[in-house]
């Protein structure tokens, strides 16, 4: 296993034993309350409710998830001081960093199957059977978790020079500026001046495009999502998370630790 | 000895602080010295003196401000030559949901090692420092002794050729130092160098081949600890019985030091033939001459105190 793996499989074992996956419980109790209300509704909007209800309690607990125990990834070994001894042994620090991603992704995906699952059992409970179309929920979900590895990459290079508090505002600042990426792209106002103009414009293309993810209305309804968008955004959450990581290893790697 | 394991040149730490971290700390000042393959070498100094910063700089855990190191010939820099280095941290903190067992697997999958072996190494490590019965415990559970214990163990899991323990008898009550004392001995025998710092002078005059002493960021000696101390005498003392009667040999008593009715006498070497007359002639019974030599912690506690007073004195030039 290389040593960039036995940090992730420790950094989801410490998740695990430290209880996060709990938060399972509180989205089952959620769907199943939900299943059993719109179910007695009953107006033919079953799908959308429990889809749109279901993808956002994903999201929502899944950036949660990414932001504050992403912030902690690095900042919590430093202040109890537990990554002395593990960089006394061979190991890099862009492997601890790789792992530590890798560690809360890989708790992230366990974590957002199951929750997946759970909103598929509701989904089946209200309208069983399941059609072929249904499967656009599964790629909704694909989109979550490619954001939340995004988040992660973004709360892990703050937490490797910053407060874990300063790390969830930066954090958390990006990610809604990030929402709002389109809007500033296609901004375009008499009033405003032609520099400002191609600032916001350029601002647009270098913070990260979260408004990409959200196909949750197509899944409700049950449209096709295209392959190139999943494509598209595969790439481009592949791309951002690799080089935000780059500067995380730059910026730690000159660290001291004190 | 074959050469040297441990070299360092120059090496100089200064920490940033204050607003946008404009001002510097001194906190490590051209530090040279050597660490002789097999030796024990003890590093000494209060606290703040500059003996985890040395460490943590040989572990790459903080970077130079100036000067260079090498370990088994290679630059400080080299990650890979963490395979030959163990370190116990000060004061260490493990990820508290493992157990002793999984820490210590943990880290042995850091070293390409099998399965088989990783097991093997564990319960052998586990059992070395007096923990196998604790080896399914969480380490949150842990006392500070223990917990030293485990970072003892994790530092010599992977058979390590230079072993460098910071404060590795901090937290440990006399039984687990003796342990770690017959460990560090162990390791001597094996042939591997071992830097530790300490301020347990006993410590490193029962362990050491040499000592480095390091006060305000300087170093102030090396040597063995004999050697750095002097040997020249500083008179003889008589330690002896009396239980009164007889002759009242009462100004010698005077200047004895007591504990029940045994007596210390310090004299100087030219009064002890006619101490001992009169000691006898009062009836007491002598129960051993030894010569007087300074103290590793004399020597140690002049070094301080010397420092304080340079402190004191610029800083009373400053104002």
């Amino acid at each position: 296993m290389s040593r960039a793996a036995v940090v992730a499989w420790n950094t989801f074992r410490e998740a695990v034993r430290d209880r996060v996956l709990y938060n399972l419980v509180f989205f089952a109790l959620l769907m199943f309350a939900a299943a059993i209300l719109v179910g007695q509704i009953s107006i033919q909007i079953e799908q959308i409710v429990i889809v749109t209800l279901g993808l956002s309690a994903i999201s929502v607990i899944g950036l949660l998830m990414a932001v504050f125990i992403g912030v902690g990834l690095v900042s919590k070994e430093m202040d109890k001081r537990t990554l002395y001894a593990l960089l006394a042994k061979p190991v890099r620090r862009w492997e601890f960093l790789l792992g530590k991603f890798g560690g809360l992704l890989l708790t992230l995906v366990v974590n957002t199957a199951a929750m997946a699952a759970g909103l598929f059992a509701a989904l089946w409970y209200v309208k069983h059977p399941l059609e072929r179309g249904d499967a656009v929920v599964l790629v909704a979900v694909y989109f979550i978790l490619l954001k939340l590895a995004l988040v992660v990459a973004l709360a892990l290079l703050f937490s490797c020079y910053t407060t874990p508090l300063l790390a969830i505002l930066f954090t958390a600042g990006l990610y809604v500026a990030g929402l709002f990426v389109n809007e500033m792209r296609d901004l375009q106002s008499a009033t405003m001046a032609p520099g400002m103009k191609a600032f916001l414009r350029w601002l647009s293309y270098l913070l990260p495009n979260f408004s990409n993810f959200d196909v949750m209305a197509a899944a409700a309804h049950g449209r096709a999502i295209p392959a190139m968008l999943a494509a598209q955004n595969t790439a481009y959450a592949a791309l951002y998370c690799a080089i935000v990581l780059a500067a995380a290893a730059t910026v730690f790697s000159r660290r001291n630790l004190k | 000895m074959a050469g040297a394991s441990i070299e360092i040149e120059n090496l100089t730490k200064d920490y940033p602080f204050g607003f946008l971290h404009l001002k510097k700390k001194r906190s490590l000042e051209g530090l040279t010295m050597t660490v002789e393959d097999g030796e024990v070498f003890g590093f000494l100094g209060p606290n703040g003196a500059g003996k985890s910063t040395t460490i943590k700089l040989l572990m790459g855990l903080i970077f130079p401000t100036a000067g260079t190191a090498r370990i088994l010939g290679k630059p400080i820099s080299d990650i890979e030559m963490h395979r030959d280095i163990g370190y116990l941290p000060e004061q260490p903190y493990f990820y508290d949901y493992l157990t002793a067992a999984e820490l210590l697997d943990y880290f042995a999958r850091f070293f390409d090692l099998t399965a088989a072996d990783r097991r093997e190494r564990v319960e052998r490590m586990l059992k070395k420092v007096g923990l196998e019965t604790a080896r399914k415990i969480q380490l949150r559970k842990y006392s500070k002794g223990m917990l030293q214990r485990v970072g003892l163990a994790q530092a010599i899991l992977h058979d390590p050729k230079v072993v460098i323990l910071d404060e590795p008898m901090s937290g440990l009550d006399p039984l687990g130092r003796r342990e770690v004392r017959d460990i560090i001995l162990e390791l001597k025998r094996q042939g591997r160098t071992i830097l530790f710092s300490t301020h347990i002078l006993g410590d490193a005059e029962m362990l050491c081949d040499r000592v480095g002493v390091i006060v305000g960021g300087r170093l102030r000696g090396v040597g063995a600890p004999d050697e750095i101390v002097g040997v020249k005498a500083h008179g003889m003392e008589i330690l002896f019985e009396y239980a009164g009667g007889g002759g009242e040999p009462s100004r010698l008593l005077s200047g004895a030091t007591r504990t029940g009715n045994r007596y210390r006498l310090q004299v100087e070497e030219g009064e002890l033939y006619a101490t001992l007359e009169q000691l006898r002639g009062a009836g007491a019974k002598i129960l051993s001459v030894t010569q007087v030599k300074a103290s590793l912690e004399e020597y140690f506690m002049h070094l301080v105190e010397a420092d304080r007073a340079q402190a004191a004195a610029v800083e009373v030039y400053g104002k």
